[in-house]
C-alpha cells in the first residue's frame, strides 16, 4: 500500500490536472468566456438545470387513440364504398372503439365480402364474430407504426412551432409510446406556448349548409353529411356559442397551407395565407362554384369564420378574418405555418422555475456550498491536523474534480444536484477518517508509523469499498428511476462517491507516503 | 499541535448491555411510526397527489388574508397559501380538479389571470407546478420500485460480502430507519414529495454506509478472537469504530447544516429528513444492526476464504513483517516491484532471515498456497 510506481502518480496527477482545466471555466462568466478565455481551453461549464437557470418543463401526451378514430372512420366510408360496388347488403356499419363492425343481411354473401373488404388495405383484419357479423380491425404492425408515425409527426411539428416562437435551445424529447417531454430553459413565461402546444391546429375549409333552417339547426335536425359545429367566439342571445350549419365534405384542407402571415385589413388583425399549387386550385374553383355562398374556415371543430365569397380566389392566397387581436392572430399565422398535430395533446404535468427564484437558488446553494466545505475543512483541521490538511487537499480536488465531470459530460445540476455536492462534501471525507481512525488504532497498538500506515491503508480498504458501494447503489437506483431534479442529485452523489475514493485511496495516499518518505518521523501526529 | 478531541481512544462502552431496553425503545418508535401511517398517513405533495402548486413573490408584503378571499372564491375547491420563508413568498396549492388535463391547465389560467387583475403589476411568477393524476401514479410507483429495489440490492450485496445473518441484521437496521423517516414525516406533517423519496433512498445508503463499517470490524474481530464471546466482541466492534462513526457523522451534519440554514426554502424539508436520517443512521448502526447479530449469530470466520479481499492471517502476518523490518524495509525495495504484496511478503527473507516473523509469514504463505492449489482442483 505504501509502494507508489511513478505511473501511478502520472495518471492520478493527469487526471486531478485534467479535471481543474474542466472545471475552471465555471469560475468565468459566459461573457468572459466568449472574450478573453483561450480557444484551445475546454470552456463548458456546468449545464444548469431547470430549477436553477429558470425556464419550464412540460410533459404532453399526444392521444394516439384520436388518430386510430380518424383512420377507423374513414375505414366505415370505405367499407360502404366496397359494399355497395359489390351490391352486398348490410346494416348496421359503424365504428365501435377502435374497429369497425357490420352485419351482413345474407349470410351467403359472407366470403365475397370478406374478400372486398380485405381488399380494402393491406393494414386491416377482417374477422367473422358470429352468424353474418364482421368485424374490421388495423393489424399488430400498422397500429404500432401508426401510433409511433403520430409521435414523430407530433414531437415535428412541436419543434416547428417552438422554433417559430423563438425559445433559444429547447429540447423535445420522445418519452414512451406517446408522451414528449419538453424543457425550454429560460422561458419566463410559459402561459403563451402551452396555449400554443396545446392547439391541434387542424384547419379546412367547408361551405355552410344553407338548407338548415335556424330552429332546426338549434334542435339537432340536420341532414346527414352536415355537422353543427359552434363558432370559435361568436356567441348567440343566450351566451352559449352561436351554430352553424356546416358540410362535412373538406373542400380544402389546411395541410396545402404553404405560408401564413399576421397582417391588418381595414385595421383589423387578419391571418393572411397561402396555398401550394393544388391547393390553389381547388381553391380557386370551389370559390368560383359558390360564389355568393357563405364559406367557413374550421379550425379544431370551431367555426372560425364564415364569409361569404364575393367572387372567385384563383391566386390561391386569402385573408382569414375573425375576431381576431394582433396577438391571436400572430398565434394562429404562427400555428398555421408550423402544421397541425396529428393528434391533440394533453399537459401531463408542468414544472416552471422563474429566473428570479433559480437565481435565489443558486445563491444559496452556493452560500451552503461554501458555509459547509469550509466549516468541513475547518473541523477535520482541529481532528487530524496535519493528516487533516491532506484529508481538506483530497476534498478540494474532490470537489474540483466532480465540477470538472459534470462540465465535460454535461450533465444537468439541479438544486437537489447542489445538495448531493454538499452532501458529499460531509461525507467525502469519510474515508479519509476510516483511513485515519485506523491509522491511530494501529499506532494504539504500537506500531511504528511506516507499519501503521500500512496497516490502516491495507484493512481501510475493503470497508471503504464495502461501504461506499452501498451508497452508489442508492444513487444508481436514484438515477434509474427518479425524474428531472432528482436524477440530478444522483448524478452529484454518485459522482461524489467516486471521486472521494478516488482522492482518498489515491490522492492523500500519496501525499501521506511523499510525506513519510521525506520526513521520516518518529510518531505520526494524528 | 493542539487537537480536538470528541471520543476517547479507547471506549469500553457497554453498549450491547443495554441491547434489550434499547431494542424495545426502538421496536417501539417502529410501532408509532406504522401506527402513525396507517392512522395519519403522510402529507403528499402535488408531486404524488396531484395538483397544482404555485409561487408568488410579491414587492412588498404579501397580503395572504385578501389572496385568500380572491382565490377563493374562484370554486376551485380547496385552496391553501402559505408564507414560503419570507412574508414576500406565497405558496399556493390547490388540490386536483376534477376532469382531464385540461382542466387543470384551465384552473391554472384562472388563477394566473385572476392574480393578475387583483394584484397587477405586484407579483412575479416565481415556481408553477402541476402534476397530472397520471402522472402522479407512476411517480409513487416509481418510488415504491425504488425503495424496494435499492434494498433488495443492498440486502443482495451485503449477503454476498458477508453472510446471511449480516445481511439481515442490515435490513432490519434500514428499515428501522426508513419506518423512523417516514413516522417523523408523519407526525410533523411535512410535505412528502419526490425529493424526499430521493432523501429516504439517500439515508438507506448512509446508513448502510454505517452499518457496514461495524459490520466490517465485526467480521474482522470474528477471525482475531476466535474465543470471545459474541456479545463482548461486538461490544468491542462497536467501540473501536466508534469514533469513525461519530466523526462521520459530524462532518455530514456539519456540511447539512449548512444547507438547512443558507440553502434556501425549497429544499428545506429534503434537509430535515436527510439531519434526521443521519441522528437515525447513526443510532441504528450503533445499537440496532449489532443487536440483531446477538440473535442471528453470525458463524465465526466462516466468510474468510469466501471473501476475495484479505485473508485475516495473511494480512496479520504481513504487518508482523512489516513491524519487523521497520523503516530500513522501503528503503531497501527497489522502485519497480511486480506487486507490492509479493514484495513486502518477500522481504524478510533478504531483510532478517530466520526471524519469527519470517516463520510466520512463510507459515501463511504456506498455507495460502495451499488453498490455491485446492481452489484449482
Amino acid at each position: 500500500m505504501l509502494r507508489i510506481r511513478l505511473w501511478q502518480v502520472i495518471a492520478v496527477v493527469l487526471v486531478c490536472a485534467a479535471s481543474i482545466l474542466f472545471a475552471l471555466p465555471n469560475l468565468f462568466s459566459e461573457r468572459s468566456l466568449s472574450t478573453y478565455y483561450p480557444g484551445w481551453l475546454p470552456s463548458q461549464r456546468v449545464n444548469l438545470g431547470l430549477d436553477l437557470q429558470g425556464g419550464s418543463h412540460l410533459l404532453l401526451e399526444v392521444q394516439v387513440d384520436a388518430v386510430m378514430v380518424e383512420r377507423m372512420d374513414a375505414l366505415v366510408d370505405d367499407a360502404r364504398t366496397a359494399l355497395r360496388g359489390g351490391r352486398i347488403g348490410y346494416t348496421g356499419l359503424k365504428r365501435r372503439g377502435q374497429k369497425v363492425v357490420l352485419q351482413l343481411t345474407k349470410v351467403e354473401n359472407l366470403d365475397a365480402a370478406e374478400d372486398l373488404l380485405s381488399d380494402l388495405d393491406r393494414e386491416i383484419v377482417v374477422a367473422v364474430t358470429g352468424s353474418g357479423a364482421v368485424e374490421i380491425s388495423l393489424n399488430e404492425t400498422a397500429i404500432a407504426e401508426r401510433k409511433s408515425s403520430a409521435l414523430s409527426q407530433s414531437i415535428e411539428i412541436i419543434r416547428r412551432r417552438i422554433d417559430e416562437t423563438g425559445v433559444s435551445e429547447p429540447t423535445i424529447q420522445r418519452q414512451g409510446e406517446d408522451r414528449i417531454l419538453v424543457q425550454l430553459p429560460g422561458l419566463q413565461d410559459p402561459e403563451r406556448l402551452k396555449r400554443l402546444l396545446g392547439k391541434t391546429a387542424k384547419m379546412s375549409f367547408h361551405l355552410v349548409d344553407q338548407t338548415v333552417t335556424d330552429a332546426d339547426l338549434a334542435r339537432g335536425r340536420v341532414p346527414p353529411g352536415t355537422m353543427r359545429l359552434p363558432a370559435d367566439d361568436e356567441v348567440d342571445s343566450a351566451g352559449n356559442p352561436r351554430l352553424y350549419p356546416i358540410r362535412k365534405r373538406v373542400m380544402v384542407s389546411g395541410d396545402s397551407l404553404v405560408d401564413s402571415q399576421p397582417t391588418f385589413q381595414d385595421n383589423q388583425a387578419v391571418v393572411s395565407f397561402r396555398f401550394d399549387s393544388s391547393g390553389a386550385k381547388k381553391f380557386g374553383r370551389v370559390t368560383q362554384e359558390n360564389v355568393g355562398r357563405p364559406f367557413a374556415i374550421v379550425l379544431d371543430g370551431k367555426v372560425i369564420s364564415a364569409p361569404v365569397i364575393r367572387e372567385a380566389i384563383l391566386g390561391g392566397s386569402g385573408v382569414i378574418s375573425g375576431n381576431f387581436n394582433a396577438q391571436t392572430a400572430k398565434d394562429l399565422a404562427l400555428l398555421l405555418r408550423a402544421g397541425a398535430l396529428p393528434a391533440p395533446m394533453k399537459i401531463l404535468e408542468e414544472r416552471t422555475v422563474g429566473p428570479d427564484l433559480g437565481a435565489d437558488s443558486i445563491e444559496a446553494g452556493r452560500i451552503a456550498c461554501v458555509i459547509g466545505f469550509l466549516a468541513v475543512v475547518i473541523f477535520m483541521l482541529l481532528y487530524y491536523g496535519l493528516f487533516g490538511i491532506v484529508a481538506d487537499i483530497a476534498l478540494i480536488l474532490n470537489l474540483i474534480i466532480i465540477f470538472g465531470m459534470l462540465s465535460l459530460w454535461q450533465a444537468t445540476l439541479t438544486l437537489p444536484g447542489v445538495a448531493g455536492i454538499v452532501l458529499t462534501i460531509g461525507m467525502a471525507v469519510d474515508a479519509n477518517v476510516l483511513i485515519f481512525e485506523r491509522i491511530r488504532e494501529e499506532v494504539k497498538a504500537g506500531r511504528s508509523p511506516y507499519s501503521a500506515m500500512e496497516a490502516g491503508y491495507k484493512r481501510a480498504f475493503t470497508t471503504i469499498f464495502d461501504s461506499n458501494i452501498t451508497t452508489l447503489i442508492a444513487a444508481v437506483i436514484l438515477y434509474l428511476f427518479g425524474s428531472g431534479p432528482v436524477q440530478g442529485f444522483a448524478v452529484t452523489l454518485g459522482i461524489g462517491i467516486i471521486t472521494s475514493m478516488f482522492t482518498a485511496m489515491l490522492v492523500s495516499r500519496y501525499i501521506l507516503v511523499w510525506w513519510l518518505k521525506r520526513y521520516r518521523p518518529k510518531t505520526l501526529p494524528l | 499541535m493542539w487537537r480536538v478531541r470528541l471520543i476517547p481512544d479507547k471506549t469500553d462502552i457497554p453498549f450491547l448491555r443495554w441491547r434489550n431496553g434499547l431494542f424495545a425503545f426502538s421496536a417501539a418508535l417502529a410501532i408509532i411510526s406504522v401506527a402513525l401511517l396507517f392512522a395519519k398517513g403522510l402529507n403528499f405533495g402535488i408531486d404524488f397527489e396531484g395538483g397544482i402548486l404555485i409561487e408568488v413573490g410579491s414587492e412588498g408584503p404579501a397580503d395572504i388574508s385578501d389572496m385568500r378571499i380572491t382565490l377563493g372564491e374562484l370554486g376551485l375547491g380547496e385552496v391553501s397559501l402559505q408564507e414560503f420563508g419570507s412574508n414576500t413568498e406565497v405558496l399556493i396549492r390547490i388540490e386536483r380538479q376534477p376532469g382531464d388535463a385540461d382542466a387543470q391547465q384551465a384552473a391554472i389560467t384562472l388563477l394566473r389571470d385572476t392574480l393578475d387583475t387583483r394584484y397587477a403589476g405586484e407579483l412575479t411568477y416565481r415556481r408553477t407546478e402541476f402534476v397530472g393524476p397520471k402522472v402522479g401514479a407512476e411517480l409513487i410507483q416509481a418510488g415504491i420500485i425504488a425503495m424496494v429495489l435499492s434494498i433488495a440490492l443492498m440486502l443482495v450485496y451485503i449477503w454476498f460480502r458477508f453472510e446471511l445473518p449480516f445481511a439481515i441484521g442490515a435490513i432490519i437496521a434500514l428499515m428501522h430507519d426508513v419506518l423512523l423517516t417516514l413516522g417523523m414525516f408523519s407526525l410533523f406533517g411535512l410535505e412528502f414529495n419526490l425529493a424526499i423519496v430521493a432523501a429516504i433512498l439517500l439515508i438507506v445508503g448512509y446508513s448502510m454506509n454505517d452499518t457496514v463499517v461495524v459490520y466490517d470490524r465485526v467480521r474482522e474481530n470474528l477471525r482475531k478472537y476466535k474465543k470471545m464471546p459474541l456479545v463482548e466482541l461486538l461490544n468491542v466492534s462497536v467501540n473501536d469504530t466508534l469514533s469513525r462513526t461519530v466523526m462521520t457523522s459530524l462532518t455530514t451534519l456539519l456540511a447539512l447544516a449548512a444547507l438547512l440554514i443558507f440553502g434556501g426554502e425549497v429544499i428545506r424539508d429534503f434537509t430535515i429528513a436527510m439531519i434526521w436520517g443521519v441522528f437515525v443512521g447513526t443510532y441504528s448502526s450503533i445499537f440496532v444492526a449489532s443487536s440483531i447479530l446477538v440473535h442471528v449469530k453470525p458463524g465465526a470466520g466462516t466468510n474468510v476464504t469466501k471473501s476475495g479481499f484479505s485473508g485475516a492471517e495473511r494480512t496479520e502476518a504481513v504487518e508482523q513483517v512489516a513491524d519487523d523490518v521497520g523503516l530500513q524495509k522501503f528503503a531497501a525495495l527497489p522502485d519497480s516491484g511486480d506487486d507490492e504484496d509479493e514484495a513486502i511478503d518477500a522481504a524478510p527473507e533478504t531483510a532478517s532471515d530466520g526471524s519469527r516473523a519470517s516463520r510466520r509469514a512463510s507459515k501463511s504463505r504456506a498455507k495460502r498456497d495451499k488453498r490455491r492449489r485446492k481452489k484449482r482442483r
